[in-house]
């Protein structure tokens, strides 16, 4: 399939509420290739595109496991396989003692695979990205809101489209190129 | 308290609000934005700046002659074998606890003033942690292997002992600096986005656009950043409770007597709490006055630090009774003589300037008056600063120089040495949260638009 000739339809909002209302419309419209951006989070954006969710809590939950367990057995090896020494007489396997570490290596994993979950789905770090062609895009982390409906969307009309935005108290509406 | 002073304290709550009226988007990002993306650099911060840095100069000027000397250049010795190292080790550790909990804890309990303190209390954390590490790596004498710490398989054969609180301090340690610095840079990078698209100059455009890495605030990304930053909080938030608890098993897990007592854990989380907010006092006072950020650090957020550092104060202060109570409880010589020896010994002019310092002096923060009077107020911090220094000279101390043998009692002098280590670890300390000020938005640019009042705008 020929690459289309732009990568979508960019309009620009004043505030939050604005760009959130713009969304819903959009979304109901039928269109479903599309991105909000704005400069701070804004509660229930991502569900009006049509975001379900993410499986970043439940990669953490993995990772966590993973430093919990393997935490066991670096220590259980050690104590009982590789160096045991006998302490006091106490059990080379003396589990309770092992729990300082294994619970920091719990977090540790977490927190890593919380990152690099984070960074990884959202396809960071990421050199060039069509948004930033728009010159009005720098305002997109000060003060200002954007829809874009991008291109690959099959409803996607570059004329009906941009006149679709326009009626949604868009302050501008541009076209993205590549 | 007299009933007109508690009206007092409750009409700042009420009427200081988080953050200025009249203030947009756009008047927060670039009020704090250009702090940072100004040419001209303020002479003050030069000064500042320069005036760290020689100090931290004399950091590394002591290390040079420690590696070429040893450690016989302090005052450690037998009975006293830990001295400044460990000391300055917990103090500095301790000060870090305050950026992870403003950060996390407070996030998590959804207190919405943490919002302008974050971002540089976090920096001190990592800056504290980074103080921190050093000591206890440059007390075990042969500093360039201090890799043998870490758990490898080596031709040595011989593995660290798993069982011993030291090696867990390794690992709480590590993670600590690990994760805080992770949750800093995470917070961090879409402020980075915007100084990207706010900077004139190519080289500062390419540097935070490289850190950015390409953030374009997408809904998307917004979710699922805000759910990694949410699990962040809620890891670290047992992290640093652990972290502490781990530093003071380091004392109560051998059988000294003072550190022996179960009491330790929760009473070294409290007095890592305390020194930590007097730590963001003492540099929030000074840097809201320079930068002009009234606006953003609000009479709410002082009286509401001065407040927790009451709280903690009154935490530590009950741990010194029950250290006291605990050790004429357990009937035990040594233990009663251990106490005795703080409040008569040599070392008693020491103890008696740490309950002035953390006990005494800071029952004058009930006074909303006080607390509302910010010169006052950071005179206090830096007394708390000190009297939680003092707090582990004490513990570190009274308890190794006396202990159940008289024969081999000693007494611990601290050398120049000492002190130059000490001091020059401020002296990094500073450098390093000058440079950040310079290169970094200091307060969270994101999470100030978050706050911002606005009419149509969903609330949060």
């Amino acid at each position: 399939m020929a690459r289309p000739r732009i990568y979508g339809v960019m309009a620009e909002y004043e505030n939050p509420g604005e760009l959130l209302s713009a969304a819903e419309q959009a979304y109901a419209e039928g269109y479903r290739q599309l991105d909000a951006y704005s400069p701070m989070p804004i509660h229930g954006l991502a569900e009006a595109i049509g975001f379900r969710g993410t499986r970043l809590p439940l990669l953490v939950l993995i990772g966590g496991i993973l430093g919990f367990v393997l935490a066991y057995l670096m220590l259980w090896s050690i104590e009982t396989i590789i160096y045991p020494v006998n302490v006091g007489g106490r059990p080379h396997n003396s589990w309770p003692a092992f729990i300082p570490i294994m619970f920091e290596t719990t977090v540790l994993v977490a927190a890593i695979t919380a990152v690099l979950g984070m960074l990884g789905m959202n396809g960071l770090p990421m050199p060039y990205h069509p948004v930033f062609n728009n010159p009005r895009f720098v305002t997109a982390s000060r003060h200002r809101f954007f829809l874009c409906i991008e291109s690959r969307d099959p409803k996607f009309d570059a004329d009906a489209t941009a006149k679709f935005l326009q009626q949604t108290h868009a302050r501008t509406v541009s076209e993205v190129e590549w | 308290m007299d009933s007109d002073q508690r009206q007092e304290s409750v009409g700042v709550d009420d009427i200081a609000p988080v953050i200025a009226p009249g203030h947009d988007y756009s008047t927060v990002t670039d009020q704090i934005s250009t702090i940072v993306l100004t040419r001209r650099t303020p002479r003050q911060w030069l000064i500042g700046f320069s005036i760290a840095f020689v100090v931290s100069m004399a950091l590394l000027y002591s290390i040079a002659y420690l590696l070429l000397k040893g450690t016989g250049i302090w005052g450690i010795n037998n009975p006293v074998g830990w001295g400044f190292a460990i000391i300055n080790f917990v103090w500095w550790i301790g000060i870090g606890h305050a950026g992870t909990l403003i950060s996390a804890i407070l996030l998590l309990l959804r207190q919405q003033w943490r919002t302008s303190i974050n971002r540089f209390a976090e920096a001190m954390t990592l800056f504290a942690v980074a103080c921190a590490g050093l000591f206890p790596i440059l007390h075990m004498g042969r500093p360039w292997l201090a890799y043998w710490l870490v758990p490898y398989p080596n031709t040595m054969d011989t593995w660290p002992q798993p069982r011993s609180p030291l090696v867990w301090d390794v690992f709480a340690v590590t993670t600590y600096g690990t994760v805080s610095a992770l949750f800093w840079f995470v917070g961090l990078i879409p402020d980075l986005a915007t100084l990207r698209d706010r900077a004139t100059s190519l080289l500062a455009k390419k540097i935070y656009g490289i850190l950015a890495m390409g953030w374009r605030g997408s809904a998307r990304h917004w979710y699922r950043y805000e759910t990694a930053y949410l699990l962040l909080a809620g890891l670290a938030t047992p992290l640093v409770v652990s972290v502490h608890t781990v530093v003071s098993f380091d004392f109560a897990i051998s059988i000294v007597p003072g550190w022996h007592a179960t009491i330790f854990p929760p009473y070294f989380v409290a007095g890592a709490i305390y020194a930590g907010f007097a730590m963001v006092l003492t540099l929030s006072i000074p840097l809201r006055a320079f930068y002009n950020l009234g606006d953003f650090i609000t009479m709410r957020h002082i009286d509401n630090m001065a407040k927790i550092m009451l709280a903690t104060g009154l935490i530590v202060g009950y741990g010194y009774i029950v250290e006291a109570f605990m050790a004429w409880y357990s009937g035990h010589p040594a233990e009663i003589y251990m106490i005795a020896n703080r409040l008569q010994g040599p070392y008693r002019y020491v103890f008696w300037a740490l309950i002035l310092c953390n006990v005494i002096l800071i029952q004058t923060l009930w006074s909303a008056r006080v607390r509302r009077n910010v010169i006052l107020l950071w005179f206090i911090s830096i007394v708390v600063g000190i009297g939680m220094w003092l707090e582990r000279f004490v513990i570190v101390v009274t308890s190794l120089h006396r202990d159940y043998l008289p024969s081999s009692w000693g007494m611990y002098y601290p050398t120049f040495w000492d002190w130059s280590t000490y001091i020059g670890t401020i002296g990094l300390f500073c450098a390093l949260l000058f440079l950040f000020l310079r290169f970094l938005p200091m307060i969270s640019i994101f999470e100030m638009r978050t706050i911002v009042p606005q009419d149509g705008a969903p609330k949060h």
